[in-house]
């Protein structure tokens, strides 16, 4: 094989044609009110760790919405579960919920995952 | 007041109630109409926001207003120009020309020309429809794609016409976001199963009840809403549309392919708007009529005797277009007065 | 599919019709040599007009100026030298035959026009460099325009149409224009920025099919100083890639382009996604011909297609002469002018270059 010195970049798009909405379809289901969130931030405003940390619980809902679902897990542990974020929520979504089934999830596609 | 004529140019819903209520007072009403039928642009609707009106029953309630002994309508008449002379207002069409002591401009909007933005498409690809498409489409009770097929996803994408510097039109229609939020609503009710997608630059649900009706749409509907502005729209082998936008939450760029792209096509000052305050001096931005002031004077134009009411304005909602007509016949009955 | 509406023909723009003055471009004598003496030809014998080809003319600096090396007031300065030679050779209509060219000209023009302050300091510099006086264009038009504009008559004159041989269906090509031809000023653009009908305008009026593909406006993948820089070129390809993903299911016969970096990139690149992943857009690992448009005219005028330079290219044309009905003999292809064999390239791994 030849040495070029470069590879074919990864497109950066996010694709809604290949993309998955099942995952984010199951946590509607256990927390509807996440269809009502406007992506407004005031529940990472007002977050704990988001004020001393890198984690950022509204970029989180949008990956899991999106699909992108690559070192979320990792992220969400970063959560105390305090429920603060729940108190500042202009729509009333069950933030506390969403970060929990979430995690649930994540952890289902993990092990899913292994034993492919 | 009884030997007054009043001519009202525009058989919309401003004109007609202005006429309706001068009538009622004894005035003497000529309504020009350049269409064959009276109601102006609410023909374009066939449910209303934020209630799901009927919009035909609302314009048979609106249009049955004229059906009265002091008013003259006169369909298929266009009114090509207008002038005071020798302490008259005369109104001309064709060869025709009618006299009186005031005028109420009431010549509404037009709808934008989607083709006017070729990016998006509208003209050249079959599913590219404009709001208004949608709403004719509607009344047939079945939204499909042109091959006839029931859409999967549908994208409906905000500003088309409007907040945009490309086509010279810097103001927001007001109209056109919550109509988005109602035709969602309206396409999931008849496909469920599909899959809606809102674009926006930013959701502006500043009348009664809207912001409620688009918490619903997120809630019982599940129409997606994704802040960004779509960029092009292309055709596909199977004549779906390809759209790429920002996903700006994500600051991704984004492409999806759906069956069908709703372009919300804004507000645009009317032909017939702009030629008769072009040649009245009384045009404001975008070829608007302007008025006196917006606190308290806003029935009346520059020109004594000649009022505005209306769209031809400035985008309005439907209940604000009819309050303005009545305003509006408040004016000139104190104007015919003094 | 539906037929498109071509309402975007409205956007004409003027384009001269004799007396030109002709600027070469960079690259194109090297990558695809044939193209630009197959436009002087057409032009002088075809449609008897009058083409200088003045061998004074240099750069117009547009890969320097796009890849941030050369400063706007060098380039000004080299394309009023440019201008100078035009002016001495008493004509008024200058066309560059690079896409990058067009579009540095027509932005060089636009700046003086709106900042005449600028068009007087490149006059001093032009006269304290070289003692060079000049005028301004009346018309700037790329050679594409022209082809274009004389599409008709040149048809007069083919011998072949697009259109299989074989089967006697429209051949299905894929027209790509150079984002400098109409993406800086719509204005300057045959059909206007979105729906160029420069090429597609060529192909339409020769009897092919033009494919409306997702990815039609989407960049080539040359981008001057993204390319330049080899940890980049993944980038590069990548935009390539994207096209001719987008591309492959309507199965074109041929690419046509109007711009050197276009045709080689997306001729070249194919070579390089081949190599590396094993892949090419056609059913016959062949790949997919990208044509320049004044190959594609001489072509089907009748001219030999190795005198063309077809055999420069990387991805291979006969299987586009075959569907075409040209006849050409493989014994010429590496047959120099003076009856020499020049020898054949190396073959790729992947990629075919003949019939096996």
């Amino acid at each position: 094989m030849k040495n070029w010195g470069f590879n074919i970049s990864k497109p950066r798009v996010i694709d809604w044609d290949t993309r998955d909405t099942s995952e984010y379809a199951k946590i509607i289901e256990k927390v509807p009110s996440a269809q009502r969130c406007l992506m407004c931030g005031a529940c990472a405003a007002t977050c704990s760790a988001s004020n001393h940390i890198d984690f950022n619980f509204r970029n989180c809902h949008l990956k899991y919405r999106r699909g992108q679902f690559e070192g979320l897990a990792d992220e969400l542990d970063k959560c105390m579960l305090c429920g603060k974020c729940k108190l500042v929520c202009p729509r009333g979504v069950n933030t506390r919920a969403i970060i929990y089934n979430m995690r649930i999830f994540l952890n289902d596609l993990n092990y899913k995952n292994i034993e492919q | 007041m009884n030997n007054k004529h009043v001519i009202i140019i525009g058989g919309g819903p401003a004109g007609i109630e202005a006429a309706y209520y001068l009538a009622n007072n004894g005035i003497r009403i000529t309504v020009f109409e350049k269409d064959e039928y009276p109601g102006g642009n609410v023909k374009n609707w066939a449910k209303l926001f934020p209630d799901f009106g009927d919009a035909s029953v609302v314009r048979k309630q609106i249009t049955e207003k004229l059906k009265h002994d002091n008013i003259k309508f006169l369909n298929n008449t266009k009114i090509e120009n207008l002038a005071w002379e020798n302490n008259n207002w005369i109104a001309t069409s064709g060869s025709e020309k009618y006299i009186a002591d005031v005028t109420l401009l009431a010549t509404g909007f037009e709808v934008f020309d989607a083709k006017r933005k070729e990016e998006l498409g509208y003209g050249i690809y079959d599913n590219v429809i404009t709001s208004v498409d949608f709403e004719d489409m509607y009344k047939t009770g079945k939204i499909l794609t042109k091959e006839g097929k029931i859409p999967e996803r549908i994208a409906f994408l905000n500003c088309v016409g409007s907040r945009d510097e490309k086509v010279g039109n810097h103001y927001c229609s007001r109209v056109c976001c919550i109509t988005a939020v109602k035709q969602a609503i309206e396409f999931k009710e008849l496909v469920p199963d599909a899959h809606a997608y809102c674009f926006y630059m930013d959701m502006r649900m500043a009348g009664q009840f809207y912001e409620e009706l688009y918490r619903k749409s997120q809630e019982k509907y599940g129409v997606n809403y994704i802040r960004g502005r779509i960029s092009e729209a292309a055709v596909t082998i199977d004549n779906r549309i390809q759209i790429k936008a920002e996903d700006t939450l994500s600051a991704l760029p984004m492409k999806m392919t759906v069956d069908i792209l709703v372009l919300m096509v804004g507000i645009e000052s009317s032909e017939s708007t702009t030629k008769i305050c072009t040649d009245n001096n009384i045009v404001g931005p975008y070829g608007f009529a302007k008025s006196k002031s917006l606190f308290g004077m806003d029935n009346f134009s520059e020109k004594p005797g000649l009022f505005l009411a209306g769209t031809c304005k400035r985008p309005l909602t439907l209940p604000e277009t009819i309050a303005d007509g009545r305003s509006a016949a408040v004016e000139i009955m104190n104007y015919l007065k003094s | 599919m539906t037929e498109k509406k071509h309402f975007w023909n409205e956007y004409q723009k003027e384009i001269a019709d004799d007396n030109y003055f002709y600027e070469r471009s960079c690259i194109r004598q090297s990558f695809f040599p044939g193209s630009e003496t197959a436009f002087l030809n057409i032009l002088r014998d075809e449609l008897g007009l009058t083409i200088i080809d003045d061998p004074n003319q240099h750069t117009c600096t547009g890969i320097g100026y796009h890849s941030d090396v050369v400063p706007f007031e060098t380039t000004m300065t080299v394309c009023a030298r440019l201008f100078s030679l035009m002016t001495d050779a008493e004509l008024k209509n200058y066309v560059p035959s690079c896409v990058t060219s067009f579009g540095v000209f027509t932005e060089v023009v636009e700046t003086w026009e709106h900042f005449p302050e600028e068009l007087e300091k490149t006059r001093k510099f032009l006269r304290e460099a070289t003692g060079r006086e000049f005028k301004i264009p009346e018309n700037i038009a790329h050679p594409s325009d022209i082809i274009y504009k004389y599409r008709k008559e040149l048809k007069q004159k083919m011998k072949y149409q697009l259109v299989n041989c074989h089967t006697g269906k429209p051949l299905n090509a894929v027209e790509h224009i150079g984002c400098h031809y109409g993406k800086i000023f719509s204005k300057h653009a045959v059909g206007g920025a979105e729906f160029p009908q420069v090429l597609a305008g060529m192909i339409e009026e020769w009897g092919g099919k033009v494919i409306d593909y997702p990815e039609r406006r989407h960049c080539c993948g040359f981008g001057f100083r993204q390319y330049l820089v080899m940890s980049n070129r993944g980038y590069s390809v990548a935009n390539t890639k994207k096209k001719f993903e987008s591309m492959e299911p309507y199965k074109p016969d041929f690419v046509l382009t109007n711009c050197p970096g276009c045709t080689m990139f997306m001729d070249r690149w194919q070579y390089t996604i081949a190599e590396m992943e094993g892949k090419t857009y056609d059913d016959n690992q062949m790949g997919i011909p990208v044509l320049t448009y004044e190959e594609l005219t001489g072509l089907l005028l009748g001219y030999n297609p190795w005198d063309l330079g077809l055999q420069v290219h990387q991805v291979q044309v006969e299987p586009l002469l075959d569907k075409l009905g040209i006849k050409y003999d493989l014994k010429d292809k590496f047959t120099g002018k003076s009856g020499t064999y020049l020898g054949e390239p190396e073959k790729p791994e992947y990629l075919k270059v003949s019939y096996e």
